[in-house]
């Protein structure tokens, strides 16, 4: 029994907040007040950190690559656009949860799909998942609008009471919160037996079945919780921005969100949230020197950052908060990233 | 009747086409167990200097060909000996973020060279118009296409077979430790194989751009097709991808014919279900590693 407390009690102290989080959201609610005029971007970038949570939870803790998690993006977007457009769900945080269950259903179908095969075959059946709707989504264009998207989308006030106004400082806030609360849950998740589990099984699958982890019933569970994340982003891009189009499925989306989490790191959630921020920076700046060919630019750094290697850029990314840390606190409360390779 | 068989003539030549296009990916992906997919860059780069050639300095259609294919396996090589060769032994998720930076990048520099209309070479007299034959009409183009493609196709088909660099690349593929052990200079091997499927993609994508269409999102719009003729028709040996090139030409062109309007959801479809019900391919042997 002592080996299960020793496992127990290092899940717990892993799982305690440390300093450096609770600095990080204070930033984080600090930069809403502090930059009024910076609503719309600040906005967009919370929805990409909740969007790359979502493609963590599957890449970072379950080792699944995924060329195709647009899919779940989408059709949170096309449910939460319908809805508000059809009047089925009015109120904005109800209809954030029933577009995140539609995502979590579509996930949870096709997860059967997605834990047979190799990773080859797992590319290969995301990136056709995600096809595939975009296909279906342009076949019956008198629903989705086809490649106009949804038009005359009208948002009702959140809960009855703030309304959504054009400087999106109620969007900013409504997404933040979301992603907060996400964030939280996605925290217990990962740092219960569950998440525990969900490494054994990235790290080696066949070990991890010999040591009675039900492989497949865990990975279907996590890639359904992470389309109903990817769900809850795709429906908050909609609410905040009052469109959907079928570029929500696109290659380049779930490509560009590879690169968000690449940038941040895999594996100890906030990855997503910091690439998030990093690549909305890095789109600006790009898209100010060269309007029509940042792409290139985006292209580089990716390569850039492959050769060099994740691992390594994120040793000198670190190394000097790491030793501002050392001199206030010691040896052990070092900002470390747990990563890795998740594949 | 005979609408029916141009469908189906047009539908080999597109499949065809899609082989010479995907044989390079074949290697690299199936053979090589690295995911590139780049692949359609070098088609492009090839498409883009034969309609250069041909457009702008006058070549003929049929000497801009082969320099089509030189050129792309040049780029190919280089591209191989600089960045490609540090990857081969990374995880599938460092290869898939490398190459689909090489995409966008070659994207957005053949957008600011060439700009982003769709460009046309122009075809000598001789490959244009139809010829009839007892009621079939068979575009010159296409049997064209169709000749060249399958003398390659021949001629693949026998290197593998037939020479001492087929059985070279046989062996390096099959175990390269042990091929490394009897002499055989297998970073070498994989290194002209490579420039060697690049040459023929860019040869592919100089005879494509008649048929798919030349523009700066070439790699991205048939990416997955590239994809599905590698991962479906397995690696094992060559005629799998061929087959099951034919197979996808034939039925794009029949469901763009026949059901325009769900065509790319039929494909998709057949493609997952088949990749579920055989995960190495419907040719497949050897087991994924």
């Amino acid at each position: 029994m002592t080996a299960r407390s020793d496992v127990s009690s290092h899940a717990i102290a892993s799982a305690r907040w440390r300093p450096s989080e609770v600095v990080f959201w204070i930033v984080a609610l600090s930069c809403a007040f502090l930059f009024p005029s910076r609503y719309l971007i600040m906005t967009d970038i919370v929805r990409l950190a909740l969007f790359a949570l979502s493609l963590d939870l599957i890449l970072g803790y379950a080792g699944i690559v995924s060329l195709g998690h647009a899919a779940f993006f989408g059709v949170g977007a096309y449910s939460a656009g319908l809805m508000a457009l059809h009047g089925i769900v009015n109120e904005p945080v109800f209809a954030l949860v029933v577009a995140g269950l539609v995502a979590a259903a579509v996930g949870f179908l096709t997860s059967f799909l997605v834990i047979r095969g190799v990773d080859l075959t797992r590319l290969m059946v995301t990136l056709g998942i995600a096809l595939l709707l975009e296909a279906l989504g342009e076949r019956f264009s008198n629903i989705t609008g086809g490649t106009d998207g949804l038009q005359g989308i009208e948002m009702q006030p959140i809960l009855g009471l703030f309304a959504f106004d054009m400087f999106g400082k109620t969007g900013l806030f409504y997404s933040l919160i979301v992603l907060f609360v996400l964030f939280l849950l996605a925290r217990r998740v990962v740092h219960s037996p569950f998440g525990l589990s969900l490494r054994a099984i990235r790290n080696n699958p066949l070990r991890a079945a010999a040591i009675g982890v039900p492989v497949n019933r865990r990975l279907i569970a996590i890639y359904t919780l992470a389309a109903f994340y990817a769900g809850i982003a795709g429906a908050l891009f909609t609410q905040t921005t009052a469109l959907a189009s079928l570029d929500v499925f696109s290659f380049e989306r779930s490509a560009d969100l590879m690169l968000v989490l690449v940038i941040g790191g895999t594996g100890y959630l906030y990855g997503g949230l910091i690439g998030a921020v990093v690549f909305k920076m890095l789109q600006e700046l790009f898209q100010s020197i060269t309007p029509q060919y940042w792409l290139f630019w985006i292209g580089l750094v990716l390569v850039v950052i492959v050769l060099v290697g994740r691992a390594r850029i994120h040793r000198w990314v670190l190394f000097v908060p790491n030793q501002i840390i050392r001199q206030f606190a010691g040896r052990k409360a070092v900002v470390a990233v747990p990563e890795r390779d998740a594949s | 009747m005979a609408s029916v068989l141009t469908n189906l003539f047009d539908g080999v030549a597109y499949g065809m086409l899609l082989f010479v296009l995907a044989c390079g990916l074949a290697v690299t992906l199936g053979l090589m167990n690295f995911v590139n997919l780049a692949h359609g860059a070098f088609a492009m780069a090839g498409g883009y200097i034969c309609a250069v050639l041909v457009n702008n300095s006058g070549w003929p259609f049929f000497a801009a060909l082969p320099l089509a294919f030189v050129a792309s396996a040049l780029i190919g090589i280089a591209l191989e000996r600089t960045l490609y060769r540090h990857l081969y032994t990374r995880s599938h998720l460092d290869q898939v973020l490398f190459s689909i930076g090489l995409v966008f990048m070659s994207v957005a520099a053949v957008d600011y060279i060439m700009g982003s209309s769709r460009t046309f070479i122009k075809l000598p007299a001789a490959l244009e118009g139809q010829i009839d034959l007892s009621g079939i009409g068979i575009g010159r183009y296409r049997l064209m296409i169709v000749v060249i493609c399958g003398l390659l196709t021949l001629a693949l088909q026998l290197i593998l077979a037939r020479t001492r660099f087929g059985s070279r690349l046989r062996a390096a593929v099959d175990d390269p430790r042990a091929a490394i052990g009897l002499g055989i200079n297998v970073p070498q091997v994989f290194a002209f194989t490579f420039a060697f499927g690049c040459g023929l993609a860019g040869l592919g994508g100089a005879l494509s751009a008649e048929i798919l269409g030349l523009d700066p999102y070439f790699p991205l719009k048939f990416m997955i097709y590239f994809l599905i003729v590698v991962t479906v028709g397995g690696s094992s040996s060559i005629t799998g991808p061929f087959l099951a090139s034919l197979l996808l030409g034939i039925a794009d062109v029949a469901g763009k014919y026949y059901v325009p309007k769900i065509g790319p959801f039929v494909i998709y479809t057949v493609m997952i279900v088949i990749l579920l019900w055989r995960p190495n391919g419907l040719f497949g042997r050897t087991p994924a590693r």
